[in-house]
């Protein structure tokens, strides 16, 4: 059994012109101590499924479905809240984009992760702060007891990230989603928290589920990648394998879009721009920008097959 | 011109670079310190404060800077003298010493705004916080009731209950209430409603934590501001609204001291004894003044973006 296990995930979003269709039929899974990226430039609804896999979409508005949404063990959707409020941050935990807004302003850095720890288990208020102090310690951060006494507005993002990463790990969770944990930071605060996730992941043996549109994010952190477009996963293989053998046209085309040192070397962008969610295009959604398809891609979704040993991609040409 | 990094020029510095050191200690400034230096620069709204501050203080101590109890007649020889060095504000028709009759007045009047501003939030966070982050029908519901009693106009519905219930303390503060918690329900629906949709609210929901924990935790913490506001302000309204019942007869019954009782008693001595209908007016409106300079003053202090409004 995996520990994160999804299968045909559908999320849609009903807007007064239409259905927002975020996720359309998504599959993939993630054992312990393995770690995921999944990949995807905005809108391809990679944030999306990972809020469903926690069931943090609010419904209504979101429609979720799916044949397997399960988290250790627990079918997400038929569990009911509490049951799911027991779940998130003991089990499974996350890790979100902006540090700097993922605090509440009002209380200090050590009450937040204090009240982590003392929603899942009993402990004293002194005991949760203490152990919240233990916590920023462990994610390298120098002076744990000032830190703890701060506010979040006076701490830098790199500070608040780590703080964030230790808030996450405060109930030790089976698997950490990390959406775009990365993006709101300077490139040198980037490689260090990357660092610590990759360390932390590691040393407690959780999954690990990491979201980017980052390529080089991908590349140093995890195992396993899973390429989104349009709400499908088009791509799943090895991080290597992506990296020195993509198969699907569209991965070939992430590749060609990321800089590289090479000099002379012009950056090959993919023409148009990503499908509108509400209308999504028939077939392939990346069949419009593909340069390499045909009358059956607008026609029909092509099947996923098998491209090497874990890896597997959905594209006629493969077939 | 150096180049950056050459000074101390550890290239392991680069690769590895050592954690962010901790802010230093000791200039640890939380939001309550930046409050009070925006509101200290607002004149007004100390000189607010102080007033009101004073007033509270005389209330409290209101049998030790007077000589005589609030209902005694006392000085019946002395019936309607103007004010003198004995009687500084002077004595009423009834031989009491009508500067006790004011400071027990401030009493009454000050108990009666901060009992009704308290029922006020104790019906409007509870109302404001349900509409502002469940929404949808619930907040409809909330909704139409605001609009109901934001559509009766409070003194009218006030003097219908207060005659059907015959007045009295309680009533009034309950009155009070029912007619001052509108704003603060706005005020808290506006700040949840905002504040349900940033992040830290998915990261608690994301950590384990259950709606009302949110609701009670997060969202009403984050409100304080509006609530401290839309507390003050509710104070002086309540105030008025028990001048007024009192003035019309149908408030706080005789002999308790309140200030619309005796404006209306003073009304009939007027043109020959002014001190009567002067002083429990101006103590009504500086009351009122001082608690409404003070309570902006907050409103500036605690949420500068509401500044002006």
């Amino acid at each position: 059994m995996h520990l994160v296990e999804i299968s045909d995930l559908e999320v849609s979003f009903p807007q007064a012109d239409g259905v927002v269709q975020a996720v359309r039929g998504a599959s993939f899974h993630v054992d312990a101590g393995e770690s995921l990226g999944i990949v995807g430039e905005s809108g391809s609804g990679k944030s999306v499924t990972c809020m469903a896999a926690l069931r943090l979409l609010r419904q209504p508005p979101a429609r979720i479905s799916a044949s397997r949404l399960n988290v250790d063990g627990t079918d997400m959707l038929a569990a009911d809240k509490r049951k799911l409020a027991s779940l998130r941050g003991r089990v499974a935990a996350m890790v979100f984009q902006d540090p700097m807004t993922a605090f509440d302003p009002v209380f200090t850095i050590g009450y937040q992760i204090g009240e982590t720890i003392r929603a899942h288990r009993e402990a004293t208020k002194a005991a949760a702060r203490s152990e919240a102090e233990a916590l920023l310690a462990r994610v390298e951060i120098r002076n744990p007891s000032a830190v703890a006494d701060s506010y979040p507005h006076q701490l830098s993002g790199g500070m608040l990230q780590r703080a964030m990463i230790a808030m996450a790990l405060s109930c030790q969770p089976r698997v950490l989603f990390a959406d775009e944990p990365t993006t709101a930071l300077d490139v040198t605060v980037q490689a260090q928290i990357l660092q610590l996730i990759k360390e932390l992941q590691a040393e407690l043996g959780m999954g690990l589920v990491m979201i980017t549109h980052d390529l080089g994010v991908i590349a140093e952190t995890v195992d396993r990648v899973v390429v989104m477009y349009g709400g499908r996963v088009m791509e799943e293989a090895p991080v290597d394998a992506i990296f020195d053998a993509p198969q699907h046209p569209y991965t070939v085309a992430l590749m060609g879009s990321m800089p590289g040192l090479a000099p002379g070397r012009r950056l090959v962008e993919i023409p148009g721009g990503s499908p509108d969610p509400s209308n999504p295009p028939s077939g392939c959604p990346f069949h419009p920008r593909c340069t390499q398809a045909d009358a059956r891609c607008a026609a029909e979704m092509p099947p996923v097959v098998r491209t090497g040993p874990q890896a597997q991609a959905a594209c006629w040409r493969l077939t | 011109m150096s180049v950056i990094g050459t000074e101390q020029g550890r290239v392991s510095d680069l690769v590895h670079p050592a954690p962010p050191p901790a802010p230093p200690a000791g200039r640890q400034r939380g939001p309550v310190w930046f409050a009070w230096k925006r509101f200290s620069a607002n004149k007004a709204a100390v000189a607010g404060g102080i007033v009101l501050g004073i007033l509270i203080l005389l209330a409290i101590f209101a049998p030790l800077v007077t000589k005589t109890g609030p209902n005694q007649q006392a000085f019946l020889t002395q019936a309607l003298s103007p004010p003198s060095a004995e009687f500084w504000f002077g004595v009423d028709d009834l031989g009491r010493d009508f500067f006790t009759r004011i400071v027990y007045g401030a009493r009454v009047s000050l108990t009666i705004g901060f009992a009704a501003a308290f029922c006020s939030i104790l019906i409007g966070i509870p109302l404001g916080a349900l509409a502002g982050y469940y929404g949808g029908k619930t907040d409809w519901v909330v909704m139409r009731i605001i609009e109901i009693f934001s559509v009766v106009p409070p003194l009218l519905a006030a003097m219908l209950l207060a005659a059907v219930t015959r007045g009295g303390f309680r009533t009034i503060v309950i009155i009070a209430g029912l007619f001052g918690w509108v704003q603060v329900c706005l005020l808290v629906r506006a700040q949840v409603k905002a504040y349900k949709e940033k992040e830290f609210v998915r990261a608690a929901e994301a950590l384990g934590a259950s709606p009302g924990y949110i609701i009670r935790k997060h969202l009403i913490p984050n409100a304080v501001s509006p609530i401290i506001v839309g507390f003050v302000l509710a104070i002086p309204l309540a105030m008025m609204l028990e001048a007024s019942l009192s003035f019309l007869g149908i408030g706080v019954m005789p002999p308790t001291p309140s200030w619309g009782q005796m404006i209306n008693t003073g009304m009939n001595f007027m043109y020959f004894y002014w001190h009567m209908a002067v002083f429990p007016t101006a103590a009504l409106a500086i009351t009122v003044l001082a608690t409404t300079l003070f309570g902006d003053g907050l409103r500036d202090a605690l949420d500068p973006t509401l500044k002006g409004t």
